[in-house]
């Protein structure tokens, strides 16, 4: 589509320097090699390779169905819910195979949280929806439990907004606010991974630059992996950017790279929106 | 030509249209007779009585003019919950196996055998009570088997197809971004289904509950068969008593007069009962938005 606005990009930030690549700076916490993955007879991923480094926001970005909802749930083996997919190559946490044959998935996905597109806090209290995950696994003491779940609410932002109202119903509260109810239950279980799969795009844009300053804050902390359809957002947030296209990887380094001076004349046109 | 087509078919959609209102009027004209019946029929018999003397009244002598059916509503009561207590776990875990832990072809297996226990004759159920329940009760806990213990178990397995059906609705209705959230937190695909499938669904089985309340409530046949039929205050679980419907197919062929009229009200009373439960089953059905 050529009725996308070209994205400005602030000039202070073009004449940082930019490195050229990404390879060999710092160890990676979640390294991809080789990854085709297919649904029955259809390849999703075409030999996928790439490195995310801790404690930064790594977006993923690329038209509908060029396979970012994929990779990323490749990561917490949710794809294992698909009956007919089936994986080649490897994905390393922490230098684990997760595909390994002793992987205790329950154990990733402990490691590895993960926020959907569409908020889906369960039909309970805000209070039992953030104690879900500890309980889970095992934290029983009510005082602990306490003290996670205002930790969580206060990572995630809603301390402020929650804290009188934990006995509240999720479902009474926004989109934004369960949105953030989302995170801070993830966050719970005091993953060091935060998976998000357009966790904006349901939300207005009040809402959206809250997630994207409460991403920024946690990336202090966690190693965030974001599937954005919103240039801007990515060029926000993100450290990193990868461009998918058709289940491949054209194009992964720094956002500001991504966005100034892409190496593929693919990812510029994608990010230059004229197509999309 | 095609003028004639047209009108043809519209004259088709018209008869169409006005069969099924026909239809429809039927359905509730009957429901409205029913009504009429009953509150026509019984409420001369319980004004002669006194509503509080036929409610609340233990004496059901109708040769001496005493007509009490408080014990029959007891006896009621008792076998119905009794059903519940049995069929509720049971069908619920059913319905759990089916909706999430059943393979395709399992899960189509064994619906084609709930589906056939809904569609057996509850006389078929009373013989079996009557030839296997009873005599292994008499047998193994003393009494004469006829009890309300027999009539829980057959009414308990009777209630399995509602319940069953019911909450596998409710259960399957929940959305799978609930189940994909809890599992996404590390939770094993048990405590997914039971710590957030099942309480999302905790209205919809709960509208299956109260289904099997009315189901097994207004049970007849079945019932008097096994149950004893006798009008007391039963001793223990294996003593008989008589349910509100009993005491209707037991003494309407040859009742009379106002004995006539109290076994009508007596039927007043079952039919409130189910409106009541019908009513409920209505909220509760708008909850789970089922
Ligand atoms: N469960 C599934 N079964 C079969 N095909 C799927 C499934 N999920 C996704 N796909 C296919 O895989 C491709 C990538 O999808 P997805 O990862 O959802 O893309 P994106 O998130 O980038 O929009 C699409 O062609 C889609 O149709
Ligand atoms: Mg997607």
């Amino acid at each position: 589509m050529n009725t996308k606005k070209e994205i400005e990009m602030p000039e202070a930030l073009t004449l940082l320097e930019l490195p050229q690549t990404l390879t060999g700076e710092e160890r990676s916490l979640i390294s991809i090699s080789k990854l085709n993955l297919f649904y029955d007879q259809v390849q999703a991923l075409h030999n996928v390779n790439m490195e995310i480094y801790p404690r930064r926001i790594t977006a993923l970005i690329g038209p509908s169905g060029c396979g970012k909802s994929t990779l990323i749930k490749s990561i917490n083996r949710m794809n294992d819910l698909v009956a007919d997919c089936r994986i080649q190559g490897s994905i390393l946490l922490d230098g684990e195979d997760i595909y390994a044959r002793g992987m205790d998935v329950n154990l990733l996905r402990k490691r590895v949280g993960m926020v959907f597109q569409k908020p889906n806090p369960f039909p309970m209290s805000v209070y039992d929806n953030i104690a879900f995950g500890p309980r889970t696994h095992g934290v029983k003491k009510k005082a602990e439990l306490d003290a996670l779940v205002e930790r969580a609410l206060y990572d995630a932002a809603l301390l402020d907004e929650l804290k009188d109202g934990l006995r509240r119903s999720a479902l009474a509260l926004s989109g934004g606010q369960q949105q953030r109810l989302c995170i801070a239950r993830a966050l719970a279980v005091e993953p060091e991974v935060l998976l998000m799969d357009e966790p904006t795009s349901a939300l207005d844009p009040i809402s959206t630059a809250r997630i994207e300053e409460l991403a920024l804050a946690l990336k202090e902390r966690y190693t965030i992996v974001i599937v954005t359809h919103n240039m801007q957002q990515a060029l926000r947030i993100s450290d990193q950017t990868a461009f998918f296209l058709l289940g491949e990887l054209v194009e992964y380094n720094h956002t500001l790279q991504i966005f100034s001076e892409p190496e593929d004349p693919r990812t510029d046109d994608y990010v230059k929106g004229r197509f999309g | 030509m095609l003028k004639q087509v047209i009108s043809r078919t519209v004259l088709q959609e018209k008869v169409a249209q006005a069969v099924f209102i026909v239809a429809a009027c039927c359905c509730i004209l009957s429901v409205a007779l029913i009504c009429f019946f009953l509150l026509m029929g019984g409420i001369p018999g319980l004004a002669e009585i006194g509503v509080g003397e036929f409610l609340f009244g233990t004496a059901w002598q109708p040769s001496r003019g005493e007509y009490g059916i408080a014990y029959m509503v007891l006896g009621s009561l008792y076998v119905t919950a009794g059903a519940l207590i049995i069929g509720v776990p049971l069908g619920l875990f059913c319905a759990l196996y089916l909706s999430r832990f059943a393979t395709a072809r399992l899960g189509r297996f064994l619906q084609r055998g709930v589906e056939l226990l809904a569609g057996i004759p509850s006389v078929v159920f009373g013989f079996f009570g009557l030839v296997v329940i009873v005599p292994f009760i008499r047998s193994s806990l003393g009494g004469t088997g006829f009890s309300v213990l027999a009539a829980s178990l057959i009414l308990g397995i009777m209630i399995l197809p509602t319940i069953i059906t019911v909450s596998r609705t409710a259960l399957d209705s929940v959305p799978q971004q609930y189940y994909e959230g809890a599992l996404a937190l590390g939770a094993r695909h048990e405590r997914c289904v039971f710590r957030v499938l099942l309480p999302a669904a905790a209205s919809g089985i709960t509208a299956a509950v109260i289904l099997g309340f009315g189901r097994a409530i207004g049970e007849t046949m079945a019932v008097v068969m096994i149950v004893g039929n006798q009008v007391h205050l039963p001793a223990s679980l294996v003593d008989g008593v008589r349910t509100l419907t009993g005491n209707i197919v037991l003494e309407m062929g040859y009742a009379t007069d106002l004995h006539r009229e109290a076994l009508i009200a007596t039927a007043l009373v079952l039919f409130v009962f189910i409106l009541l439960v019908n009513l409920l089953f209505n909220l509760m059905k708008r909850r789970a938005g089922i």
